[in-house]
């Protein structure tokens, strides 16, 4: 079996460039929901390996100092995948001058794009985003209801009295050239297992590149991990390195404190 | 009297069914959570990846790993499950939620709502919002009803970019609950006014209420 581990992240990086894997004007997913799951050390690796015009795929953009605010400081990213970016100052003031391309996505759209082009599923139709600027420019399709009794029928393949049709907007698949994830353990296949909400886009993620890295918290001997628990199978996982994450919080609310207003 | 934001939560709360699973968004809709009636039993969804969201951790307790939607540490509850964000979003957008409760910026008399964009200004994404409206079955909305100039929110027709087409199911604002009439010819789909708040009267809701509204013969009072 070929090996998969590697001792950091520099490590996991290190032949990346001579394989053509990394270069500049990639794509690459980064795993995350905020900065709760982010491979922090992929991330910092990615930014020392110096490559630019990046296009990171991502549902948030780290924080001024974290997360992939990393490469915006470093001005590595060209243009953003996201669904929202509302905890960066760096991101407001390169979009502002047009030094940074965002491509917003509804967070949902998001997730489906990666898992569909992780499963080679070139595109999808879904109902979320039509009516509103996320479907300009789109194909957009009648169809009835999954679960009205004649789901998934289109408009023109029969005619059901008293049934509503809906009208869904086309989106496409995402897959990247590289994708960097974090998971809570690994074992020496790729196996991979997550925590808590720390899981969110990495288990898509891990699928939809030709290249995916797993930053983990422990990795084990193969069978350690309970078959039936494995949240992504090793198929998906090229590289492996185990770190020590800071693991940041953004909002630190505890009992007895009253929900952020807005 | 006006409600408080408080009130205005409180009276959210009441859309609240045993068993329902709930979708809060950021902001006021999440003090609904503070309001739901003893006894009954509801489950809130938080859409980066749990379902059986519960409350605030103790300081001891507080897990990186562990985040609501808007980046707050929280807890699970008993029962609780985990889950990636295109099962989250399959949850969503495959009408498993039987509600959700979200903040506006402008919604129309057709039930059109606007609460990501307002263009010149730095957009921070739409997040979750536009398959919220897409998916859930019963979309309530809470703010207030008039912006800070004194323009109503509640317009013939949305000026902001929209979030989502004819998905307003009802507003809750600190005059007044209108309710989407399910009855309705798709064609002719209007707001009809429920409740005025205790003290508020239907003119005054009319005078502030820009968009057409069904004012029918009998209005409640909101707690009444």
């Amino acid at each position: 079996m070929p090996n998969k581990l590697y001792k950091t992240a520099m490590d996991a990086f290190s032949d990346l460039k001579a394989k053509g894997v990394l270069r500049d004007g990639i794509t690459v997913m980064v795993g995350g929901f905020g900065l709760c799951g982010i491979p922090e050390h992929l991330i910092l690796a990615l930014r020392d390996s110096g490559v630019k015009d990046l296009t990171c795929i991502s549902n948030n953009a780290g924080v001024d100092d974290w997360g992939l605010g990393l490469l915006l400081q470093t001005r590595q990213i060209k243009k953003m995948i996201s669904s929202y970016v509302g905890e960066n100052a760096n991101f407001e003031q390169q979009f502002l001058k047009g030094e940074l391309e965002v491509e917003f996505n509804p967070q949902g759209t998001l997730a489906e794009r990666i898992r569909a082009g992780g499963a080679g599923i070139p595109a999808f139709f879904t109902a979320t985003g039509v009516g509103t600027l996320v479907a300009e420019k789109k194909d957009t399709r009648q169809f009835y209801k999954p679960g009205d009794g004649v789901g998934g029928k289109t408009l023109a393949s029969a005619n059901h009295p008293g049934k509503q049709t809906r009208e869904y907007v086309m989106e496409t698949g995402l897959f990247a050239d590289l994708a960097l994830v974090k998971a809570h353990k690994a074992d020496e296949f790729g196996n991979l297992v997550y925590r808590k909400t720390a899981r969110n886009f990495n288990p898509m993620m891990a699928t939809a590149a030709h290249m995916t890295i797993a930053e983990v918290d422990q990795i084990v001997p193969i069978g350690s991990l309970d078959a039936d628990q494995i949240h992504t199978p090793g198929a998906f996982v090229k590289r492996i390195v185990q770190t020590v994450s800071q693991k940041r919080i953004e909002q630190r609310t505890v009992a007895g404190a009253v929900a952020a207003k807005k | 009297m006006p409600l408080t934001r408080e009130q205005i939560c409180q009276r959210a709360a009441q859309e609240l069914k045993d068993g329902f699973i709930v979708n809060l968004g950021i902001g006021m809709p999440t003090l609904v959570a503070n309001y739901v009636p003893a006894g009954m039993d509801v489950w809130l969804q938080s859409e980066n990846g749990l379902l059986g969201m519960g409350p605030f951790p103790e300081d001891a307790a507080v897990d990186a790993e562990l985040i609501n939607a808007g980046k707050q540490t929280i807890t699970a509850r008993p029962g609780a499950s985990f889950f990636s964000s295109s099962d989250s979003f399959g949850m969503i957008r495959g009408g498993h939620i039987d509600l959700c409760i979200l903040g506006a910026m402008e919604v129309s008399q057709e039930g059109d709502l606007a609460n990501w964009m307002v263009p010149g200004k730095m957009v921070k994404g739409m997040g979750g919002a536009m398959d919220l409206v897409a998916g859930v079955k019963r979309v309530v909305v809470t703010m207030e009803h008039t912006s800070k100039n004194g323009s109503s929110k509640v317009v013939p027709a949305c000026t902001l970019p929209l979030t989502g087409k004819r998905c307003v199911d009802m507003i809750i604002t600190e005059l007044c609950v209108l309710e989407m009439d399910p009855e309705m010819d798709p064609s002719r789909r209007r707001f009809v006014l429920k409740q005025v708040a205790p003290g508020v009267t239907v003119d005054e809701v009319k005078a502030k209420t820009a968009a057409e509204i069904i004012i029918p013969a009998n209005v409640g009072i909101v707690g009444g």
